[in-house]
């Protein structure tokens, strides 16, 4: 079983890219969902042994962050009509290469971290670039329901790290996490429709009538 | 228990607000508000009088700095629901229960954030009141309002999610050290073993992440646009409450990194944070047209203060718990004061506004004496509290922040004083005939101001006792 937790955040990464890489916002809700599933299953498989707790976060995590939150931005672009449009600001080849540079980031700044070693070594720099590759969704595209697949990146990212801690930290953390996800990004899809209404349109581009 | 019914009274409240449905269901949710907003009030002021122990086996505790915040929240919380009762009479906001219960759910979580002793716990108090009070911007389902709680939430999020990450380094800080993990006294106590690297860098990421909920420059283009958008008293509210509860959300941090003698490190980054802020807002406050968007600059350039004080340390320390007070309180006023013009006018804008204090005297008096309080003048709390800042700069030897400092408040001064004593004195462009100004609406801002240069003259005993022991908390001393 050594391997398994392994290739769990190796696809968790490639997943980040396909979200960099893609046209069409359906697949990032897809890449997105495919990582909730394997952040659900990582806990047991980096767990020395099994335990009602860890069963429990597992699907709990699933649950939310591979079925209910890409369930809920499908009907969101269904109910929008939004189907291909991605629209980066930038494009998708420089989207990868900041990709790639946030990967070789990620691996130089664990790598000088001071980590406890009985930790998967793969799981700090996994956590990092999909953090920073978050970040780079949420900044770069224009499509306010990218801009939340951006955000729940960056969430997933932030849940790989506390995965480090999953044995010390209490519990309430775990249900805070999956809170916040559920309600930040039902609360922005709510909004999300009412951009789509107010302006016709889901570029939040367009939102620039109050400034200074 | 005391602690657990002043997190949960107001919760149950919004609950409560919510699911009335009855003939009389409007009177009735603003009666609950105000019930609960007294009731609150009461319980906070026993907890001035007769201390309590720790609840929930130490996760919820009323230590000095989180009296300071959740006593500050209360009251404010009590003014502005009272103000609500003489608001939602005029203005019907869409989705009225939402209003009243987005309100009460926003105390809740607030106290929650000023008594948690454990810092995950902060963390989901601090998101709570974000999540609480992003239905009340949107009130109106406009372009505008719609544009300003986008940018909100966005940002808010991505910063609250960055602190997520710093509480996380924090555990990691704490791998192996004894003691209850993300619980302050624990922390406090073996400050010295927490692991420098992963400190520093949890220090970092909760201040970028609390900074952009306090609207710290360069994170805080959020806050014009919410603060311009969202209805007065919701922007008091954020401006005078939710910000200290964040700044509580950094003073936690600031309090471990001096105990684990990381002061050198700490410091510097607060003073360039804190300075920036004030440039900022000096930039954006010149020239300003909208009185709402000039407060929200004003908020940032108060933000910078708060930091500043506690980089400098020392008697800085004690300035800012003060300055969070009166921060706190004269946003409140100028905000609520702000909005009895927006209900006669529908605008914010200084031109629309021109020659309030003919049209509305009582509150474009409160309007022309907020601006001296607000930016500083004596005799004022704020002169005290920004004094006191100043002399930790001269007594720590940087006279030059000193000096820094006294330019850019010397030009946000002229800055709002050209927007708001125009607005005042002007020649009003309509000749609107004189709105009869509701009790309701001017008692609450009249009470703040009487508090705000209250704080000025004389500072109470046991105020002057928890002032100080927040102080030595945070590394410093006291006057």
């Amino acid at each position: 079983m050594e391997t398994a937790p392994q290739l769990a955040l190796l696809f968790v990464v490639l997943s980040n890219f396909a979200v960099l890489g893609t046209t069409r916002l359906s697949t990032c809700i897809r890449a997105v969902a495919l990582q909730g599933f394997l952040l659900g299953l990582l806990p047991l498989l980096l767990a020395s042994r099994m335990s009602p707790h860890l069963v429990f976060l597992a699907v709990g995590t699933i649950a939310v962050k591979a079925v209910v939150l890409p369930w809920f931005l499908m009907w969101a672009i269904r109910e929008a009509a939004v189907r291909r449009e991605v629209e980066p600001l930038i494009g998708y080849i420089s989207s990868l290469l900041l990709g790639a540079i946030a990967l070789g980031l990620a691996f130089a700044i664990a790598g000088r971290l001071p980590l406890p070693p009985e930790h998967d070594p793969l799981l700090v720099p996994a956590s990092l670039t999909t953090v920073m590759i978050g970040l780079i969704v949420l900044t770069t595209r224009r499509k306010a329901l990218t801009q939340v697949v951006g955000y729940l990146m960056l969430e997933n990212g932030i849940y790989l790290f506390g995965l480090t801690q999953a044995e010390s930290v209490p519990f309430l953390l775990e249900i805070g996490v999956l809170l916040d996800v559920f309600v930040g990004v039902f609360i922005m899809g709510i909004v999300v429709f009412h951009i789509n209404r107010e302006f016709d349109s889901l570029d939040s581009a367009r939102l620039t009538e109050l400034s200074d | 228990m005391r602690l657990i019914a002043l997190c949960l009274l107001p919760l149950l409240a919004s609950a409560l607000a919510f699911t009335l449905q009855t003939a009389h269901s409007n009177r009735m949710r603003i009666l609950v508000l105000v019930a609960a907003a007294t009731a609150h009030l009461g319980l906070v002021t026993t907890l001035w009088i007769v201390p309590t122990r720790p609840a929930l086996t130490g996760w919820l505790a009323a230590d000095p700095l989180g009296l300071i915040v959740l006593s500050l929240t209360s009251a404010l919380f009590l003014v502005t629901a009272l103000y609500a009762v003489g608001y939602l009479r005029r203005e019907r906001p869409r989705g009225g229960r939402m209003f009243v219960s987005g309100l009460l759910a926003f105390l809740g979580a607030a106290s929650v954030v000023s008594l948690a002793q454990h810092l995950a716990m902060l963390w989901v108090g601090i998101e709570a009141t974000t999540l609480a009070l992003a239905p009340l911007v949107f009130h109106r389902h406009d372009r505008r309002s719609l544009e300003a709680v986008w940018k909100y939430l966005v940002l808010s999020s991505v910063g609250i999610a960055l602190a997520l990450l710093g509480i996380f380094f924090l555990a990691t800080a704490q791998a192996g050290v004894p003691g209850r993990p993300l619980v302050m006294e624990d922390l406090l106590a073996s400050a010295d073993s927490l692991h420098p690297a992963w400190l520093r860098a949890s220090f970092l990421f909760l201040l970028v992440g609390f900074g952009t909920k306090m609207g710290l420059a360069p994170m805080h283009t959020w806050k014009p646009d919410t603060y311009g958008e969202a209805p007065s008293l919701v922007a008091g509210l954020m401006a005078g409450a939710l910000t200290s509860c964040a700044f509580l959300g950094l003073a936690r941090i600031a309090q471990v990194s001096v105990a684990a003698n990381m002061g050198s490190f700490v410091q510097p980054v607060l003073l360039g944070f804190g300075l920036f802020s004030l440039a900022v807002a000096a930039t954006f406050i010149v020239g300003q047209t909208d009185v709402k968007r000039l407060l929200a600059y004003s908020s940032v350039e108060h933000m910078g203060l708060l930091v500043v004080g506690l980089g400098l340390g020392g008697v800085g320390t004690y300035g800012t718990m003060l300055h969070v007070i009166n921060n706190g309180l004269a946003k409140g006023w100028l905000f609520l004061v702000v909005g009895n013009m927006v209900l006669a006018t529908g605008s914010s804008a200084a031109a629309a506004n021109r020659g309030v204090l003919r049209t509305l005297p009582v509150s474009g008096a409160l309007l022309v004496l907020g601006l001296f309080a607000v930016t500083g003048s004596p005799p004022f709390g704020l002169f005290l509290s920004e004094f006191t800042i100043l002399r930790a700069a001269i007594d720590g030897g940087h006279p030059w922040i000193a000096a820094i400092v006294l330019l850019f408040l010397a030009i946000i001064f002229v800055g709002m004083a050209a927007l708001i004593l125009e607005m005042a004195l002007g020649e009003p462009t309509v000749i609107a005939p004189a709105v009869r100004e509701s009790r309701w609406l001017t008692l609450g801002p009249i009470a703040l101001a009487g508090i705000v240069l209250l704080l000025g003259v004389y500072i109470p005993r046991p105020l002057q006792t928890v002032l100080e022991r927040a102080a030595i908390a945070l590394g410093g001393i006291g006057p």
